[in-house]
């Protein structure tokens, strides 16, 4: 007897099956069997061992008789599930039947078989049950990896209006509803597109943003609706525009008061037909996409001017997440500080470590009217010309220092007056928000509003 | 040095095969075989439910050997192998233990409908003793799909595997037949 040289590999991998069967002979003899392939054997006389046993585990098949004393295959098989639902089991009987197959199908069961079980169709069975869950498996471990690529810029904020629009975000995310992002310039409207998509059912297919503010008319049509080859002079290809590229993903339009009236009723037929030709073209192209718009436009104010359409404003107008200005939740800005300053350190490989009182008393002050994109920049800046590990406030450039509201009056009681007036004005004498910020109840709020005597 | 014991179970006009089967092991593994009589009746182990002869208690009449010398035990059997829960064997074994038995009565030609052949026979006796064999000596399946621990379910699968042990799974053999006191160490 020759040796012969190959691959050697025991076929059984680390691969547990778990035996329940209240016969000890067919226990045994499937454990010996099972074990002869290299699998991880355990067995159990009752569901209630087998349910004791199965934490033990992991188990990737479970080979189960549908009669057993107390409680039976079936639902043992249900108890099974709600601990793993990954787990295969297949259900044994003695007893063949249409009737019992299907309730043990109906169940859940990979798959049935009956005793006595011919051998090379046990085989097959558990390299079945093992190959699929290891599909599934890895499956779940690449999509994990996509989506992980795929994550969009963390958005920052705790407070109470950022973690509604979180709210709102999640909501959203879940169905394939139009949605609206209104907020200033600079609050971070793509990065709330992009959590969006991200965490729908079309985040394997890509999102296409489409500036529509920054191209004139003529150019914004075949960005978007493509064209065909020869369709104007210098077209000598043929090019796929933003919508056909958004099919099956989203389409986020910047920027929408901004599209031309023309644009808008070509736009509105496609996200009506879910059709559109190309420039120069005749052949309609069929797409799905979701939309998500944004704006830093008085929308309501346009359509009664008469330079938006009401039906399309209608359209895209379903769901409206209003991003605050940063200057109305002021106390995200340290905890975006933060954040920036840590990446930014990391991307220019200066280590930087925190901001002084100084630097950060600044930072809350400024009112931000660029908002969470001008903090980004401040900071970025600051990276550039300041000395680690620290960013002090004359790191910050000059009109943010000149321009934070700072306390009048050196006495407690000016200090406290002229931060409540501060705060007041800044959101706008909302008494909730007021309090939230100031970290008082509204009780208390009120009674400074007439201790100090302040009036709106 | 008594190394493997042969025991026919039920194997009537068996004993070419059996000698044949022994001077292949002989050659092979580099042990020494004796055939034995056998000291049970192997009806002990019949099910007249099945028809058919349930191989473990088969394996543990061969446990109770009254020498008790030889390293490892073979039974070959002339009928139909079972174990509960299977609708037949080819053989059954002790993993990393001293007892192992066949069947031939799957591996003739007969059994299908075909032609008798000895030749045939004997190589898949050869095959089906290697593979029960290397499982007393801890050998699990192996997904060589020439090595003789390969696992089989249907007679052509034996056919297709060879009498051979692959590389890794021969080294482990040689191990365990040394460990076991088959063959001088060294």
């Amino acid at each position: 007897m020759a040796s012969r040289e190959g691959a050697v590999s025991v076929s059984g991998g680390d691969v547990g099956i778990l035996i329940v069967d209240d016969e000890f002979s067919v226990r045994d003899s499937l454990e010996q069997w099972f074990k002869k392939d290299g699998y991880r054997t355990a067995s159990a006389p009752d569901a209630r061992e087998a349910l004791r046993l199965l934490p033990e585990g992991p188990w990737d098949v479970v080979l189960l008789d549908i009669k057993m004393p107390g409680m039976d295959g079936i639902e043992l098989q249900r108890r099974i599930h709600e601990a793993d639902p990954e787990i295969h089991v297949i259900m044994i009987t003695a007893y063949a039947s249409v009737e019992t197959a299907v309730r043990a199908l109906k169940a859940g069961a990979f798959d049935y078989i009956t005793k006595p079980i011919d051998p090379d169709e046990l085989s097959h069975l558990v390299k079945r049950a093992v190959e699929q869950r290891r599909l599934r498996t890895e499956n779940l471990r690449l999509r994990e990896k996509v989506e992980s690529l795929m994550v969009p810029g963390r958005i920052v904020g705790n407070s109470g209006p950022m973690q509604a629009v979180m709210q709102m975000v999640q909501s959203v995310a879940a169905t394939d509803a139009t949605v609206m992002i209104r907020g200033e310039s600079g609050t971070g409207k793509e990065l709330i597109a992009q959590t969006i998509h991200a965490n729908s059912a079309r985040r394997y297919f890509p999102i296409i943003p489409v500036n529509c503010g920054a191209l004139p008319e003529s150019l914004l049509e075949s960005e978007l609706f493509g064209h065909e080859k020869g369709a104007f002079t210098g077209a000598q290809y043929r090019r796929k525009g933003k919508l056909e590229m958004a099919d099956g993903g989203t389409l986020f339009l910047d920027e929408v008061g901004t599209i031309s009236p023309k644009t808008q009723v070509d736009l509105l037929r496609v996200i009506e037909t879910k059709e559109f030709t190309r420039l120069g073209g005749a052949t309609p192209v069929r797409v799905d996409f979701r939309v998500i718009g944004a704006t830093n436009q008085n929308l309501e104010q346009l359509v009664s001017e008469g330079k938006f359409r009401e039906d399309l404003y209608f359209r895209i107008n379903v769901v409206t997440i209003p991003l605050p200005p940063l200057r109305e939740r002021p106390e995200d800005i340290p905890v975006l500080a933060q954040h920036f300053l840590e990446k930014y350190s990391l991307q220019m490989n200066r280590p930087y470590r925190d901001f002084d009182p100084g630097a950060m008393d600044v930072l809350v002050r400024y009112p931000w009217p660029g908002n969470v994109r001008e903090l980004a920049n401040a900071i970025e800046r600051a990276l550039v010309v300041g000395k680690p590990p620290v960013v002090r406030a004359e790191d910050l450039p000059l009109r943010m220092v000149e321009g934070a509201v700072g306390p009048t009056g050196d006495s407690l009681a000016e200090v406290e007056r002229a931060q409540i007036t501060e705060i007041l004005e800044r959101v706008g004498w909302n008494i909730t928000r007021a309090a939230e910020i100031l970290k008082i109840d509204r009780v208390t709020l009120y009674n400074k509003i007439k201790k100090y005597q302040l009036r709106r | 040095m008594p190394g493997i014991d042969l025991v026919p179970v039920f194997l009537s006009g068996g004993h070419d095969l059996l000698q044949r089967l022994g001077d292949e092991l002989e050659r092979s593994l580099g042990v020494g075989v004796r055939v034995r009589v056998p000291w049970f009746d192997p009806e002990v182990a019949y099910d007249s439910s099945r028809g058919q002869y349930n191989s473990t208690v088969i394996l543990k009449h061969l446990l109770r050997d009254p020498d008790g010398t030889a390293p490892r035990i073979l039974g070959v059997a002339g009928v139909d192998l079972f174990i509960p829960v299977l609708t037949y064997v080819f053989g059954e074994a002790q993993l990393d233990g001293r007892a192992a038995v066949v069947s031939i009565h799957r591996l003739r030609p007969e059994a299908y409908g075909l032609e008798p052949d000895e030749a045939l026979l004997a190589e898949r006796l050869l095959k089906e003793a290697a593979h029960e064999l290397g499982h007393t000596f801890g050998l699990r399946h192996c997904a060589d799909p020439a090595c003789v621990m390969r696992a089989s379910t249907y007679v052509e699968e034996i056919d297709l595997k060879e009498a051979d042990f692959c590389g890794a799974c021969l080294g482990a053999v040689r191990q365990a037949t040394r460990r076991a006191g088959l063959v001088a160490e060294g």
